[in-house]
């Protein structure tokens, strides 16, 4: 039989192993990414790739200016966090300091059943239900718009928002609400005077990672954007993200192709966009810990 | 204004901001219950799609879903749990463990499609295993295992330090007290984050749309490596590529879908309340 120590020492090896594993997971992507995003970038510029207002992969010559694809998500992302920010925000005071303890709990749990919904639930509801009603309301020739996939992803972004924003105007400490309303000051007063203020940075990161969040969706803003890869004038007007692209096209794309490699590039703009906003959250949660 | 008249009104303009979350994802549940409850029945849910998918059931979809998602889930769980451990229990506070915690932040934050892309390109290219359960499955185990790292620790860091001293005291090698102590102390909260992926990953779309999802297969899968249907994918493609889709097919399949993930999402909230006031500490 094998000794307790042996056994033991062999464990806590693998528990090493395991730790490491995240750290080389994410070399692996990014490797991976790079590996095939490299290839592209040999044969094709790269000013071009990010400038280029043509995205026209499969005709000869072909173009890939993914400027339509960024600005696609740019529109969806920004009228999202519009949407998005002062409603989450809002939604964690009431939840957090408001609501009473009965009320929290069944609130806490829609908030929770919300993320619960895969993506392509909300895409097929959004596809039946409130594109055609932005067609009407907005009098537009397709509900299938920047603007309702901004409205959709607003909603998707909820429970990330409110739950992060909650935590950090729980972890207010208690006496500085006390001391402004042992001064006299309303409720209200202390909520936006003294709580918001000490919970701003945990605040920024969750939008951070609600916008994060919002970047990357694929499945529900295929669905409801309309998949038009060009440069939108309004925000009323059909757009294809970025995610989008990949998750349409990647399918029909023969592999090793230019086309191929040009979708692990844009798969790579991704990442680097999520690294860095993922970051800067990450960076304002620590300081809230200290 | 008088302040106790500020007050009321911004509290009230909290509560209907917040209804304005809450309200649309109970529409959202009683529409497809709805409008899907008539398409449920035995046959839709134990017999293979026909007629080009308007017809039939949805039955290889759900084994497709279900074999994909206990096969990540074998994968993800272990491997989750003991990063945790070692970020809990063994890590000092220095560079490495930085780095490490950092990359599972950066690792929770990539966009699932790129997870397909890293799932393409290095399960179903460069393993050469091809579009498969296995490759779906590993490309979801990658994607959650922030998710189960970042909840085991959680349910590791509410056990009481006193625990792990009073056990440390008697002797007992640290493995054995975290074997023995900590763990047992910490598995509800592991199990309910394990739900909660599971429900997770059963609806996840982009990361098997390259890796394991296949448009239609009418049989059930004979190994880890032959592709599938999947419920979240099915539902994809009845929804916008297949026109004259009967709505009830379309609606049934959401809702299948729905209770699936809903269902264990409420049983882990239920288990975690369950536990929380059944704790002694």
């Amino acid at each position: 039989m094998l000794s307790r120590n042996f056994t033991d020492s062999l464990i806590e090896k693998l528990i090493f192993a395991c730790g490491f594993a995240a750290i080389i997971l994410v070399s692996l992507i990014f490797f991976f990414l790079l590996r095939e995003g490299l290839g592209f970038f040999a044969q094709y510029n790269i000013k071009e790739f990010i400038s280029g207002h043509f995205w026209y992969p499969t005709s000869k010559p072909a173009g890939f200016g993914i400027l339509p694809l960024i600005m696609g998500s740019l529109f969806v992302t920004l009228g999202a966090a519009v949407i998005a920010v002062p409603v989450g925000v809002m939604a964690a005071f009431y939840i957090s300091e408001v609501a009473p303890v009965a009320v929290r709990d069944i609130l806490k749990s829609g908030i929770e059943l919300l993320a619960a919904i895969p993506s392509v639930v909300i895409g097929f509801i959004g596809m039946v239900t409130l594109v055609p009603l932005v067609r009407v309301i907005f009098d537009i020739p397709t509900g299938l718009s920047a603007f309702s996939g901004a409205l959709m992803l607003a909603f998707m972004a909820m429970p990330t928002i409110v739950s992060i924003s909650e935590d950090a105007i729980r972890s207010v400490p208690g006496t500085y609400k006390e001391g402004a309303l042992a001064l006299g000051a309303t409720k209200w007063q202390t909520m936006y005077r003294i709580i918001l203020p000490a919970a701003a940075p945990g605040i920024l990161a969750a939008v951070m990672l609600g916008i994060g969040r919002v970047i990357g969706e694929t499945m529900a803003v295929m669905m409801i954007t309309g998949n038009a890869a060009a440069i939108p004038d309004t925000i009323f007007d059909p757009v294809r993200t970025m995610t989008a692209t990949i998750a349409a096209e990647m399918g029909e794309t023969v592999k090793g192709s230019m086309h191929y490699k040009g979708l692990f590039a844009i798969g790579l703009v991704l990442f680097v966009i999520t690294f860095i906003i993922n970051f800067i959250a990450d960076s304002f949660l620590n300081r809230v810990k200290k | 204004m008088n302040p106790k008249t500020a007050q009321k009104i911004a509290f009230s303009l909290l509560f209907i901001v917040t209804l304005l979350i809450i309200v649309p994802v109970l529409l959202i549940v009683f529409i497809i219950v709805k409008e899907g409850a008539s398409a449920i029945s035995w046959e839709f849910l134990f017999t293979a799609p026909k007629d080009g998918m308007r017809a039939g059931g949805i039955f290889p979809a759900i084994v497709g879903t279900l074999s994909i998602v206990l096969c990540a889930i074998a994968v993800t769980l272990p491997m989750g749990v003991m990063a945790a451990i070692y970020l809990n229990e063994y890590a000092k506070d220095n560079l490495l463990t930085r780095i490490i915690k950092l990359s599972i932040v950066n690792l929770a934050g990539v966009p699932s499609v790129v997870y397909g892309l890293f799932g393409l390109a290095v399960f179903v290219m460069f393993l050469k295993m091809g579009v498969s359960i296995i490759a779906g499955a590993l490309t979801l185990s990658i994607m959650e295992l922030p998710v189960i790292i970042t909840t085991s620790r959680n349910a590791l860091n509410s056990v009481p330090q006193s625990f792990r001293e009073a056990s440390l005291s008697l002797g007992v090698s640290k493995w054995q007290t975290i074997r023995h102590v900590v763990l047992p102390n910490a598995l509800p909260g592991i199990m309910t984050g394990a739900i909660l992926s599971i429900a997770r990953i059963s609806g996840e779309t982009a990361p098997i749309l390259f890796t394991a999802a296949a448009f239609y297969v009418p049989h059930l899968p004979r190994s880890v490596f032959d592709q599938v249907m999947a419920l979240p994918y099915h539902l994809y493609i009845i929804s916008t590529q297949i026109p004259n889709m009967p709505a009830n097919i379309t609606y049934g399949t959401a809702l299948v879908l729905l209770v699936l993930v809903l269902a264990m999402s409420l049983a882990a909230i239920s288990m975690r309340i369950y536990f929380r006031k059944k704790k002694k500490w």
